[in-house]
């Protein structure tokens, strides 16, 4: 795509950026309901959107995707953009896929499937569909290994090839992506999904180019990136100039007990916004490194919610400048483990939302619960199928101005929801002996946070292994002016001799579980809001009567 | 002997009122203020306005009591009793959030914490009992609510869909102590898994039951002191009418209630007109509801948010909302590009052109700006509107912005709001596997007919078809509506495993569980009906797809053939030798009542355009256009009037953009196409 000197009156853009949204919400509800692994069709683990021919960058993102994409997955077309060149260029009909998280950012679960968009011979623009499948190999199932020390212990790793070639299957990839594995079923039904979303986006672009011609719709991509931009520099001026310093810790690596510091120093000048990660862990032995495509992606998400009218392209990030140290667990090289890096990410998002609390009080938002709370539970069925039970668990998000923290919410990463106890227990043999609400678990505020969760169950198969990945489990969640923490998360789990909790705070690997033994998760809330002293007599009041303290 | 039935659709602001004589087929319609806080008033008056309530046969109403109660949470004071261990199901809902971007936003569950109580027991995903349920525990949480005031009570327990035996232990207890009726378990409401839809759907249910059954109670009581010895029947969320007494039990079913009115006459009269494949468009003050019919039949969805966290989960009509009424606010945003809506000046204060105190630029402004509503003669009551109020917030929130005129900038706001209503209208019919091409706009609602040829033009419809009296089409929906009952149950069973007799006796089941509710109405049907569909999906997916189940023997090759044809349908492309199962079994029974014969609402055979002519009146199509003026009541049958043109009447007016024609049809509907 050429930029294009043509003129575009704003009701016309208006026009076009509904109809653009529409396709990428569109593709976001095909794969939804015709995925296989609840991950996607039930968590939402999954985004759609429409990027630059030439660069990759995001130009219209689907409003009900998975807020992480959104930024990572320009890279993920600019790696597909990189290598398949001259001889080997895309043409129309291909159709690639790829999982490699040191080209496309976040982590090997994670499948890419892009596919370029002609018109008139000519490459136009790109779709691409990516979600969260099940399970992709490696040495744990569902691929968050918290004792990963290289990727190949976290599951396998696909390049960018050809699924399609010119609407032509290439039905050895296919051989090989499913042998890869734990449950092919459900990969193989992912992999249609994700097809049949990208079909439905090429044939409505196919017909919106078709309708408004591609010069009109060029300039409406260069024109609403223009204006994100616009808007972005706009709200950059309006906060005071200053250098302002802030940092976090993540628990450990799921190796060495250690903390791990993230640190950003948050200048501002003028209508430039620079974010220095300098000062953050070198690189880790363990899984919680993330590659310079998802740092830029987390700065992004962060960013979005801190000023949600900002529309969602790649002209936010324009007047961003990110300094990354090299050799941190922020620029993570090859073959670095990843699995973990939502840790990471919204151990970011949290330091960014503490500093610019100070920045600008009157937006403050406490913490959310900062870990995604990855379980999985994984045996073998009397007739030898396996069966690996994944789900993520909810917290609390932070106190803000508009009033309490909202309780059991999904992480800020992510609008995934969560599958029901009772499709839970009728796929897998487990029983959720408790599933509540965490009394005391928001920190205290003016405006409270909202509470953590426990979640309790118990094995009713005859032994399994269990998985969790988790955080918060040393460094609490903070609040904001003078608001309270909130409660850090508490694993346990059952063997003959009573409870345990694991060394690692929150991360357990492959612990073994034999029939009546539980496992209890109890979430984060989220930081409060504001001096408790402050709060409103009648929310006290109500704060007791309803159990919520704890 | 005539046969009177009444249709009553009581609105925020206005009770529409539609009488129908089956025995002479003539109707008349009314329109009375709402008399909110005294409906029981306003309801007896409408009827009384039309025909002596002694006199009337069956009255048919359409009611938005029980979601206004829920959106206002003015419900009722409830208790809940649960499994030990989910007390805060209702509370930790699916673990979302109001918004993607932002992190603000908080949720009041519909039953407080302190009013849901734990008791020992349960059930497995298999129906097993692991534990069962002790009676007295159930009594005394029961005792325990009633003591913290609760008026009703909802017993929710873990996989009572594949076994309801504890919770049906749990009501007989629960009965024993409970001083009125409003006592419900979840599998009775909703025997389907997923527990906190279920949870919802129960607790929304009785949060209503107490609000809607003391209203109905008052309407019942009204109108039979006053000589009214018929039918009185209740529309529900499905399209179909039910019982005083159903609606009463299950008032979680009136969600819908009048919208899914609108629709069915909306089938009913697009049929009848000869174009069954229609979309509805009710442009209403703060929304634009659409809804797909295909082949005369309104498409059906699962389930419903009324707002973040309020789940009703039970077989409705499916209606899209998007905030785009003529109350919408036209803004422009920080990226400088034009936006209208959601947010909605309502009917208080209203559009700036009210004068009543609105001082934001509305959908409705640039349609008075613009001419095309008659400032001088207003639907709904003003006197007249302030053309200049609406020209000056329109200057100043979207022109001078965006360095546009007024008028360019009202003409701006009409594209804006005309490209949401389109989208609204691609997702329903495009995203669905519908061309739009084969499809007819029904508008209707007060400003429907304002955006017709703009829709068709868009989205690529045929056409428009334009029902005699769009203002009360719910009304009209009222009176014909079939009664209809829906109840779903989770089967969880594989293809390969189900045995035809099996699936047989229990679609058996399902009907003769419904049909009850059908003889106990006391009305006269003119037919019965029983329909099933399955949920079916590949093994390992957690979505379905709706399949009728086949004519003839349900065996496992037909439900297969049956499955792929949808599926295909839906995807474009199948997993042949992927395990399939089946999930619900969908049953309704339908009790057909007798139909309106719409001839009787034709213009009068003496009808002619040069009666029906009114003043000229100068429009902007482009620039100010001197626009014949038609009274379309009045308009003969065959009448073709070409644009442009203004159609008026005293409930809509109906814009024939140039380039347009309108004509009247033989049932004095107006079909809207190119010319």
């Amino acid at each position: 795509m050429t930029p294009t000197p043509i003129s575009l009156d704003p009701v016309t853009l208006a026009v076009l950026k509904g109809r653009l949204e529409q396709i990428a919400d569109e593709m976001d509800a095909t794969l939804f309901r015709a995925a296989f692994n609840p991950t996607i069709a039930e968590a939402h683990d999954a985004c759609h959107g429409i990027y630059d021919a030439t660069t990759g960058a995001t130009l219209i993102q689907g409003k009900s995707g998975l807020p992480i994409f959104v930024g990572v997955m320009a890279f993920g077309v600019k790696a597909v953009i990189d290598k398949f060149t001259g001889d080997n260029a895309p043409r129309e009909g291909d159709v690639f896929i790829f999982n490699d998280p040191y080209l496309g950012g976040t982590h090997l679960s994670d499948l890419r499937l892009i596919r370029p968009c002609f018109h008139g011979g000519t490459l136009f623009c790109w779709l691409a569909s990516v979600g969260h499948w099940h399970d992709v190999g490696g040495a744990v199932p569902g691929n968050y290994n918290p004792a990963a020390t290289e990727y190949f212990q976290e599951g396998v790793l696909i390049p960018p090839v050809r699924l399609y070639s010119a609407g032509r299957l290439n039905q050895d990839i296919v051989d090989i992506i499913l042998a890869a594995s734990r449950l092919p079923v459900s990969a193989f039904g992912d992999l249609n999904a994700h097809l049949s979303a990208l079909d439905l986006g090429t044939a409505r672009v196919a017909a919106l180019l078709a309708e408004s011609g591609p010069d009109l719709v060029a300039a409406a991509f260069a024109e609403l990136t223009a204006r994100a931009a616009t808007m972005m520099r706009a709200e950059i001026t309006g906060l005071p100039d200053g250098r302002w310093e802030e940092e976090d810790f993540l628990d450990n690596d799921g190796r060495n007990d250690v903390p791990l510091r993230i640190a950003c120093a948050v200048t501002i000048a003028g209508n430039r916004l620079t974010l220095d990660f300098t000062g953050s862990a070198d690189a880790c032995a363990g899984p919680v490194n993330i590659s310079r495509a998802t740092t830029i992606a987390s700065v992004y998400v962060a960013l979005k919610h801190l000023f949600p009218e900002v529309a969602a392209n790649s002209g936010v990030l324009d007047p961003v400048e990110i300094i990354l140290p090299p050799n941190s667990l922020l620029d993570a090289q090859r073959p670095k483990p990843t699995g973990g890096y939502t840790e990471t990410i919204l151990r970011i998002i949290d330091v960014l939302f503490c500093a610019f609390a100070r920045i600008r009080p009157g937006h403050a938002i406490g913490n959310a619960y900062g870990t995604i709370n990855a379980l999985s539970i994984a045996g073998n069925r009397a007739d030898g199928a396996r069966w690996v039970m994944f789900s993520f668990f909810g917290g609390g998000h932070g106190g803000n101005p508009e009033g309490d923290g909202l309780s059991h919410g999904n992480p800020p990463i992510a609008t995934a929801i969560i599958p029901p106890v009772e499709i839970m227990e009728a796929a897998y043999p487990i029983r959720f002996t408790q599933w509540a609400l965490r009394p005391g678990s928001g920190g205290a505020g003016t405006h409270r946070g909202g509470m953590g969760a426990i979640y309790e169950i118990e094995l009713r198969d005859a032994a399994a292994e269990l998985f969790v990945f988790a955080e918060r489990a040393r460094f609490a969640p903070r609040g904001v002016l003078g608001g309270g923490q909130g409660a850090m998360n508490v694993v346990a789990y059952e063997q003959e001799d009573g409870w345990h909790t694991p060394a690692l705070g929150s991360k357990v690997v492959g612990v073994k579980l034999t029939r009546g033994q539980r496992i209890r998760l109890e979430s984060p809330g989220g930081g409060g809001w504001g001096d408790p002293a402050g709060r409103d007599p009648a929310a006290a009041e109500r704060d007791a009567r309803m159990g919520y303290l704890g | 002997m005539s046969r009177l039935v009444v249709g009553v659709d009581v609105g925020g602001t206005y009770t529409d009122l539609f009488l129908f004589d089956e025995a002479t087929g003539k109707a008349r319609v009314g329109k009375v203020p709402s008399t909110r806080g005294r409906e029981a008033d306003g309801f007896a008056a409408g009827i009384s306005g039309l025909a002596p309530l002694p006199a009337i046969a069956a009255i048919v109403h359409g009611t938005t009591v029980g979601t206004n109660a829920l959106l206002e949470r003015k419900g009722a004071r409830a208790g809940l009793i649960t499994t030990a261990g989910f007390r805060d199901v209702l509370e930790m809902r699916r673990r979302d959030r109001r918004q993607t971007w932002g992190l603000t936003g908080n949720f009041i569950p519909p039953i407080d914490r302190d009013m849901r109580l734990e008791v020992a027991e349960r059930t497995l995903a298999d129906g097993s009992i692991l534990a069962t349920v002790d009676p007295e525990e159930v009594a005394e949480a029961a005792r325990q609510l009633l003591a913290m005031g609760a008026e009703a009570l909802a017993i929710v327990f873990i996989h009572a869909y594949a076994n309801p035996a504890n919770e049906r232990a749990a009501l007989a207890a629960a009965r024993a102590v409970w001083p009125n009726p409003h006592v419900a378990i979840s599998s009775d409401i909703l025997p389907e898994i997923r527990e906190f839809e279920r949870t919802s759907t129960a607790a929304l249910n009785a949060v209503l039951q107490p609000v809607v059954g003391g209203y109905l109670s008052t309407l019942d009581a009204r109108i039979r002191a006053e000589g009214f010895g018929g039918e009185f029947l209740i529309v529900q969320s499905n399209g179909g009418v039910m019982s005083v007494e159903t609606a009463a039990s299950l008032p979680v079913r009136t969600a819908l209630s009048g919208p899914a009115a609108g629709v069915i006459a909306a089938a009913h009269i697009a049929t009848s007109a000869g174009f069954p494949d229609v979309i509805t468009g009710d442009v209403g003050g703060t929304s634009f509801d659409v809804s797909l019919i295909a082949g005369g039949t309104p498409a059906l969805a699962a389930q419903t948010t009324l707002d973040f966290g309020l789940v009703v989960r039970t077989p409705m009509i499916e209606i899209l909302s998007i905030g785009a009424g003529g109350g919408s606010i036209a803004w422009v945003d920080k990226a400088g590009i034009l936006q209208v809506g959601p947010e909605s000046a309502g009917s208080i204060p209203g559009p700036a052109c009210y004068g009543a105190g609105g001082t934001r630029p509305t959908v409705t402004d640039a349609n008075v700006l613009l001419g095309r509503i008659d400032a001088a003669r207003p639907i709904g009551g003003l006197a007249r509107l302030d053309v200049a109020a609406a020209s000056a917030a329109i200057a100043r929130d979207v022109g001078a912005p965006l360095g546009l005129d007024p008028i360019a900038a009202a003409e701006a706001i009409l594209r804006v709001a005309n490209a949401r209503m389109a989208g609204a209208l691609r997702l329903v019919s495009i995203e669905r596997g519908f061309d739009p091409k084969n499809f007819s706009l029904m508008p209707f609602g007060g400003g429907g007919a304002l955006h017709a040829a703009a829709l068709i033009r868009e989205v690529g419809l045929a056409r428009a078809l334009i029902p005699r009296y769009p203002g009360v089409t719910s009304a009209l929906g009222c009176v014909i509506a079939d009664m209809r009952h829906d109840r779903v149950r989770t089967l969880n069973l594989p293809l390969a495993a189900t045995d035809p007799v099996g699936l047989r006796a229990a679609m058996d089941e399902a009907g003769a569980a419904l049909s009850p509710l059908l003889d106990r109405a006391g009305v006269a049907f003119t037919g019965r009906r029983v329909v099933h569909a399955l949920d079916m999906n590949y093994v390992g997916q957690t979505h379905t797809v709706s399949v009728p189940v086949p004519a003839g023997e349900p065996t496992p090759e037909a439900l297969l053939a049956a499955f792929e044809a949808v599926y295909v349908g839906a995807y474009g492309r199948l997993m042949p030798g992927v395990p399939v199962r089946l999930l619900n079994l969908k049953t309704a029974v339908i009790g057909t009542r007798p139909k309106i014969d719409l001839l009787s609402l034709a213009p009068s055979a003496d009808a002619t355009i040069a009666a029906a002519t009114r003043p000229t009146r100068r429009i902007w199509f482009g620039d100010w256009v001197e626009t014949p003026v038609f009274d379309r009541l009045t308009l003969p049958v065959g009448a073709r009037i070409d644009g442009p043109a203004i159609l008026e009447q005293p409930d809509t007016t109906i814009v024939v953009e140039p380039g347009y024609q309108a004509m009247t049809d033989r049932f004095g509907n107006i079909i809207l196409a190119r010319a």
